[in-house]
């Protein structure tokens, strides 16, 4: 990394106690303990979070979403995963 | 207890009683800790063992459909077991510990799947019976203290919300069924209600880490107050399927506004618990046998990234 182009970073907040982390952007650090102190500037100016989590962009692998339609296809043909597939008689309440 | 060790377990406690979370990277007394990584862990391995009584079942389901259902909830159940054994990972106890001591019985797991599956109406009580109990527990472990716990508690009820209703509907399918059928679901259910009541373990009185739990709220709501909540919202159930109650001594209480039920042999439970159920030493073994045999594909996975890293060493160079 030259001094023009700095390391990507991937930010997550946890905006409040008991909640995930969510991903809320990225942005340029020099590394790991800068780019905390980045994100406490840039993305949480307003208190939106309690923790703050970074991760190199490069770490992240992912799958391509162009590929959405198929690579996700196996749970297309499985509406009994849900419970919305199973009618219950009304005499038993909830279930 | 020096003052500063007094004051943080104060400032943790405070934490708890204005119901905040607490996160893997907060201080935590190492009891709390302790608690939590034998309750996730054993949690984990009932989700891991559960799959063995109904994986008996998969190849002999009656239909095709009935096949692809269990498989679904049986490939869940394996997913809960994973969520369960990360959320005791973020606990700092990696996960070869807790396998190891599922193996060599230092870890317990839920009772229930310790009993044979012997017909198809017990896939259909399990699903009903032992999911439905099961869901009743995890729905009030939504509001554990443990982040990771809780977070993964409200996942799990999520997905598992059709676990119980493909259970009952193969009750309500049998019991509407030839008179062999309806007694084969009175059988299921008669042979499954009690051990899913023991689900919910010993009485208050009688629970070893009960008390201490509810003060940290690891647990939400006491075994017996769970345990009354699945006795009432089975009886309608059982109702609707015109079978017979299992319990004799079952009677309404007006001024409850519970329904007031017979005691459970809680020598049985005892005795299950304590390895002498019908398969403890099958579910053990058989759990054993599948790490051993899946031994050669961790070492193929491992012996791929070694090459690919020399491969990639050597053409960086």
């Amino acid at each position: 990394m030259s001094t023009e182009q700095l390391e990507l970073f991937e930010v997550f907040i946890r905006s409040s106690r008991g909640l995930d982390h969510k991903h809320v952007g990225s942005l340029h650090a020099e590394d790991h303990a800068h780019a905390v102190d980045y994100a406490r500037d840039c993305y949480t100016r307003r208190n939106e979070g309690v923790s703050i989590w970074v991760v190199k962009s490069s770490d992240i692998c992912s799958s391509q979403e162009d590929d959405a339609p198929e690579f996700f296809d196996p749970s297309d043909d499985k509406p009994y995963r849900h419970a919305t597939y199973y009618p219950l008689p009304k005499e038993v309440g909830n279930m | 207890m020096n003052s500063s060790l007094n004051e943080l377990e104060q400032a943790f406690q405070a934490k708890i009683d204005a119901e905040q979370k607490i996160e893997p990277k907060d201080w935590m007394p190492a009891k709390y800790r302790q608690n939590l990584v034998r309750q996730v862990s054993q949690h984990g391995h009932s989700e891991v063992i559960g799959m063995q009584p109904e994986g008996n079942w998969i190849t002999r389901a009656p239909s095709l459909r009935r096949k692809a259902v269990l498989l679904a909830k049986v490939q869940d159940e394996a997913g809960h077991g994973l969520y369960l054994y990360s959320a005791t990972e973020t606990l700092g106890t990696p996960r070869a510990d807790l396998i190891e001591a599922l193996q060599t019985g230092k870890a317990k797991y839920a009772s229930i799947f310790n009993y044979p599956t012997q017909t198809w109406g017990d896939i259909g009580a399990i699903g009903w019976l032992v999911d439905g109990a099961a869901i009743c527990n995890q729905v009030s472990l939504q509001r554990t203290s443990y982040g990771p716990y809780a977070r993964s508690m409200i996942r799990i009820c999520k997905e598992e919300s059709f676990h119980q209703r493909q259970g009952y509907q193969i009750m309500v399918e049998l019991a509407k069924g030839t008179p062999e059928q309806k007694q084969m679901a009175q059988d299921s259910l008669n042979r499954f209600y009690w051990p899913a009541l023991m689900m919910f373990g010993p009485h208050d009185s009688k629970s070893a880490h009960s008390a201490q739990s509810m003060k940290w709220k690891i647990k939400r709501e006491t075994n017996d107050d769970l345990r009354q909540k699945f006795i009432d919202q089975t009886v309608p159930q059982i109702e609707f399927l015109g079978l017979e109650h299992p319990d004799k001594e079952l009677v309404w209480n007006e001024e409850r506004g519970h329904y007031d039920s017979g005691e459970i042999d809680w020598e049985e439970f005892n005795s299950v618990i304590n390895g002498n159920g019908h398969c403890n030493r099958q579910r053990i073994s058989h759990h054993v046998a599948a790490h051993e045999e899946g031994l050669w594909v961790r070492e193929a996975q491992h012996a791929y990234n070694v090459k690919m890293k020399a491969r990639r060493a050597s053409t960086a160079a």
